[in-house]
């Protein structure tokens, strides 16, 4: 069986396409500076040294990496306004889930990064009368971020990926575009194709970027 | 030597020490006493309590018991000064530091590794500290390296830093646990020299050292520590060369040696 392939009748629909990927980056961009706050707001929680604070956000840390971003993109948009007797927007459901999610990693990435420093660094500053935040932000912070950055990064392109699930609560990001084109043109090898080689165009440097910047960091250390 | 009235009062001052660790009491109330200008050696069996001791001095480590006083007042538990104590912050500045494992900022050049502290912490202008600094790392023989990052160093130069680093601070105290325990044997001598030549210069030091004749050599007063008490005191002569005790007498012969 010969295919005929015809990306012309996809290429009419090109604007759509790039009305998609630039909400799928909207949303990966928005989800990682929220979830970068959530992160440092959790991994805080966890160095704080209160049992409470500690426990709740082990608590959060552990729902959001031990059920799957589908699923909570679904429970927040279908379950969760039963629960609060209030609809809530498809877009807001899926900004707060996906970084939500995202800090739950963030935080284990930063609270690894802060807790694999020598104690030694931590002693050293205190010794010449550093306050602990003076530590922190001095000493610790800007050794913990270098070793951190692969990781950072890795969870980010990640990220990056799992917005496409957004389609499924109907935010029109690029894998939603791609099933709109699809329904139009009956053309699902080329409109699926057509996602995916925009997914790789863009997630293709930010691989090599972080493989980049690991090898540099390590060369560094 | 160094001649002390008894009028003055110590630098730094320990009374009744204690410090315990869960169940285990490590010291034992410990009464010791810095007089400026002096250099006390402590020397003792590993666990005796040393680096926990010295690590009171400057609250790295929290005391269970007993109290530190600082140019005469008490050192309290918060970090800034009060009305009736030192703070442990205030402490800290006036009484440096150095560690066997030198614990230098990989982030930061030699020079910065200096700065830092004065900088930082009293908020001194950088031009000046810069200065101080380069004067300080050409104390230690390191005018070279002024550019250089730690792990470009060697075990040596590294502890030179560190010196620098808390002399940077300009301290009243300087306390040094261990600090050639980490070097190879050939670099011993190179830090052992600017320990040497601060103790001339009439920098009050605790040293908690394992080398036996550089003690004798540098001390005006020999702790023996021992489960956590002052098992003996007194001139290098006594406790060094000729100890008495019989504990004493097997451990100093373990390391002369
Ligand atoms: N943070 C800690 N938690 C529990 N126990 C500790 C802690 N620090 C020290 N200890 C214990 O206190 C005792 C004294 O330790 P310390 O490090 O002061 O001995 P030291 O005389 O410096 O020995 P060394 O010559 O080996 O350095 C040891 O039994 C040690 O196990
Ligand atoms: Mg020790």
């Amino acid at each position: 069986m010969t295919y005929t392939w015809d990306f012309h009748s996809v290429w009419q629909y090109r604007d759509l396409f790039m009305w998609g990927l630039w909400i799928s980056v909207v949303y990966t961009v928005g989800s990682i500076v929220l979830g970068i706050l959530i992160g440092f707001l959790t991994c805080a929680m966890r160095l704080s040294g209160w049992r409470i604070l500690s426990f709740i956000a082990r608590v959060y840390q552990e729902i959001f990496r031990c059920t799957p971003l589908l699923v909570q993109l679904l429970w927040f948009y279908y379950a969760f306004p039963l629960l609060i007797g209030a609809s809530i927007d498809n877009r807001v459901a899926a900004l707060l889930t996906l970084s939500l999610y995202v800090g739950a990693f963030y935080a284990e990435i930063f609270r690894g990064g802060i807790v694999s420093i020598d104690k030694g660094q931590r002693e050293a500053a205190a010794a010449i009368g550093m306050s602990s935040w003076q530590a922190m932000h001095r000493i610790i912070l800007p050794q913990a971020l270098k070793r951190m950055l692969p990781s950072f990064i890795n969870q980010s392109v990640i990220q990056f990926k799992n917005t496409s699930l957004v389609s499924v609560i109907s935010v029109a990001d690029l894998a939603y575009m791609a099933a709109v084109v699809n329904g139009q043109t009956y053309r699902p090898l080329e409109s699926y194709t057509f996602m995916a080689v925009l997914y790789i165009a863009l997630l293709l440097p930010m691989t090599q970027i972080a493989d980049w910047v690991e090898k540099r960091l390590r060369v560094s250390d | 030597m160094t001649t002390t009235s008894t009028a003055t009062a110590p630098v730094i001052e320990a009374i009744g020490l204690r410090k315990t660790f869960g169940t285990h009491e490590v010291l034992k109330g410990l009464n010791l006493g810095l007089a400026r200008g002096e250099v006390v050696a402590l020397i003792g069996p590993s666990g005796s309590g040393k680096s926990t001791f010295i690590r009171c001095l400057n609250r790295m480590e929290h005391p269970t018991g007993g109290e530190i006083r600082f140019r005469d007042k008490p050192v309290g538990e918060s970090f800034r000064d009060s009305e009736a104590a030192i703070g442990i912050g205030t402490l800290r500045r006036h009484v440096g530091m150095v560690f066997q494992h030198f614990n230098l900022f990989p982030h930061k050049t030699v020079l910065q590794n200096v700065t830092e502290g004065p900088i930082v912490v009293c908020k001194r202008p950088r031009r000046e500290t810069e200065e101080l600094a380069k004067d300080l790392l050409a104390q230690v023989g390191l005018s070279d390296k002024h550019a250089a990052f730690p792990n470009h160093l060697s075990g040596g130069q590294k502890q030179r830093v560190a010196i620098a680093r808390a002399l940077a601070m300009q301290p009243d105290v300087l306390l040094l646990d261990e600090v050639t325990s980490a070097l190879d044997p050939e670099l011993v001598g190179e830090v052992l020299a600017v320990i040497r030549s601060l103790a001339e210069a009439g920098m009050t030091m605790a040293i908690v050292t394992h080398e036996m004749a550089f003690a004798a050599e540098v001390a005006s007063r020999v702790l023996f520590l021992d489960q956590g008490v002052i098992a003996e005191e007194g001139s290098p002569a006594e406790v060094i060369l000729n100890p008495a005790n019989p504990r004493l007498q097997a451990f100093v012969a373990r390391f002369k040696a």
